[in-house]
């Protein structure tokens, strides 16, 4: 009994200690982005005291033109994601339910494609979309769409494979169309891998940089990561501000995390069990 | 199948052929084309060359370096990542109290773009490192990203720290799976706690492990956010990866051509590692 105790004792300093590491970097930053710059210069590791200020904040906001940046962000992410959701499941399911050579092709090629390295497309696509005069936020969203499909689809195709296909025959000799049959009878019961395939999208497209880095070209269109990209390059040498704009640019994802921590907690472990 | 029902197949599965057609298909196959040729990107004289750019792909030795770097990098970090991400796990599936809290606080690196990250240890690195190094008179905190060898484990521990928590979450699952039956069986009997974990969980968890490293490795392969926000490859090109590679090759030196020789190049390896890799613990998985 004594030895369990102090077995349990040590594991909590043990998961105590830890949690401090992981979240060092977050409180460092934070107590540094409340300082002036020469509070910055004198001391690092203490906190800000008569050397405080919200003007790191106030500056970085508005230099990171954040609103319209955090605007375009959500736009891209959500218009992406919803249809994504939209015509993966229904492409998923058609698939699943057709029993053909064409069918089963399709479904490998979407499969073995997951192993290709951005790198090895960026150059060409970047030069097609261009001559379709695509560099622009649609271009963006089509692009995306074309990159998330494979594992939209496998994730789908995986699930819908437990789905009893005995409703849909029946619904069909009732006389219910293909399209009535999916959004009425199958996607509904689709939600559960459904929240997954939204959560891992969403944080992939809402931290990307290098995709709209290269599809983007003008200011007004740039993501949160492209803005905190040229900031951080503009303001090297002033870490109070950069600091302070690294916050900014956190803070929406942490809010959101903290909202759906169910969901997407729950959304990578069913991801990775697929 | 019949008619109808072919015209319904096309209707569903149409739009996402189309736009993968064109966002991945076209530009592969006019990837694998524009490796054999002089494209620079701007000009719309393009000649076919041979295999020109793939002879002087072997002879770039910043390439050979980058593909090195690369490869000792994601060895190590496979290993780190997964170690602590499976201690964490263990960790948190153990009973200790707030371990609901502890899962949530080891997840968040991982919301958190590679980008933005990379920042914020350049800073902790740079500026953090430093103070404690001097504060304590430690003088290896000191001056870190500024060699080779402190911009390798500089990307090292930011990757561990960000990705750990999602491996964690993977072992949980794993975890969770095993029926609390077989380890209290095996504690009745008389088993030590290492050899439960050893002979127990640890091949019970293999499929996550599989899931895990596959993750991992090829995420460590293909790292270029966090690799231009920590180091930009620097000092000189000694901490460039080869996504990074890649990119300065067509985008500073206007070489598209010899770049995207290096992407085939580059893609036919990973291919290679992850079935390999894929190969190798479903073995193990069986055997176990």
């Amino acid at each position: 009994m004594v030895e369990k105790k102090t077995n349990r004792v040590i594991l909590g300093i043990i998961g105590f200690l830890a949690g401090l590491t992981f979240l060092a970097p977050f409180y460092l930053v934070v107590i540094n982005s409340f300082k002036t710059q020469k509070g910055f210069l004198i001391d690092v590791m203490g906190l800000p005291g008569k050397y405080f200020t919200l003007n790191n904040y106030v500056d970085a906001f508005k230099k990171l033109d954040f609103m319209r940046a955090a605007t375009n962000s959500l736009l891209i992410t959500v218009i992406t994601v919803v249809l994504l959701i939209f015509l993966t499941s229904m492409a998923a399911w058609m698939l699943v339910r057709t029993k053909t050579k064409t069918s089963t092709f399709i479904f490998l090629m979407f499969s073995a494609s997951m192993l290709i390295p951005f790198q090895a497309v960026m150059l060409p696509l970047i030069n097609i979309m261009g001559k379709l005069h695509m560099l622009n936020p649609v271009g963006l969203v089509i692009t995306y769409i074309g990159f998330g499909t494979a594992m939209s689809v496998v994730m789908y195709h995986g699930f819908i494979k437990s789905v009893p296909v005995e409703i849909e025959e029946a619904a069909t000799i009732d006389g219910c169309s293909k399209f009535g049959v999916f959004w009425k009878i199958v996607f509904p019961l689709l939600k559960p891998i459904t929240v997954t395939i939204a959560v891992l999208n969403a944080m992939w497209i809402w931290n990307d940089f290098l995709l709209p880095q290269l599809v983007i070209n003008k200011p007004a269109w740039q993501t949160i990561p492209l803005k905190m990209f040229y900031f951080f390059g503009q303001f090297a040498k002033r870490w109070d501000l950069a600091l302070a704009g690294l916050i900014i640019a956190m803070i929406p994802i942490v809010v959101f995390y903290l909202a759906m921590q169910k969901h997407i907690i729950k959304g990578v472990m069913q991801g990775a069990i697929k | 199948m019949n008619k109808g029902s072919k015209k319904w197949f096309w209707i569903f599965t149409g739009p996402v052929l189309a736009t993968f057609t064109l966002v991945v298909l076209i530009p592969i196959i006019m990837g694998i084309g524009y490796s054999f040729t002089s494209w620079n990107g701007i000009s719309s004289q393009i000649d076919f060359v041979g295999l020109d750019n793939y002879k002087a792909v072997f002879k770039d030795k910043d390439f050979f370096n980058s593909f090195l770097f690369t490869a000792k990098f994601a060895i190590v970090s496979v290993i780190s990542i997964n170690l602590v991400g499976f201690l964490l796990a263990l960790l948190v599936t153990s009973g200790l109290k707030g371990s609901h809290f502890l899962r949530g606080i080891f997840f968040i690196p991982n919301l958190i773009g590679g980008l933005i990250l990379g920042f914020v240890w350049q800073f902790i690195f740079t500026k953090g490192f430093d103070a404690i190094g001097a504060a304590l008179g430690i003088e290896w905190l000191r001056g870190w990203l500024s060699t080779e060898t402190t911009g390798f484990w500089g990307l090292i521990i930011l990757m561990t720290w960000q990705m750990a928590g999602y491996m964690m979450i993977i072992y949980v699952a794993g975890l969770q799976n095993i029926p609390d039956s077989v380890l209290e069986a095996a504690a009745i009997d008389g088993a030590s706690k290492w050899d439960i974990l050893r002979r127990i969980t640890l091949p019970l968890v293999a499929p996550s492990f599989t899931v895990g490293l596959f993750l991992t490795l090829a995420n460590s392969f293909k790292l270029y956010d966090q690799n231009l926000s920590l180091t930009g490859g620097g000092p000189g090109n000694s901490t460039q990866m080869v996504a990074m590679n890649i990119y300065k090759t067509a985008f500073t030196s206007s070489k598209f051509g010899l770049a995207q020789s290096k992407a085939v190049i580059f893609l036919v390896v990973l291919g290679i590692v992850a079935i390999t890799q894929m190969y190798l613990s479903k073995k193990r998985e069986v055997e176990m």
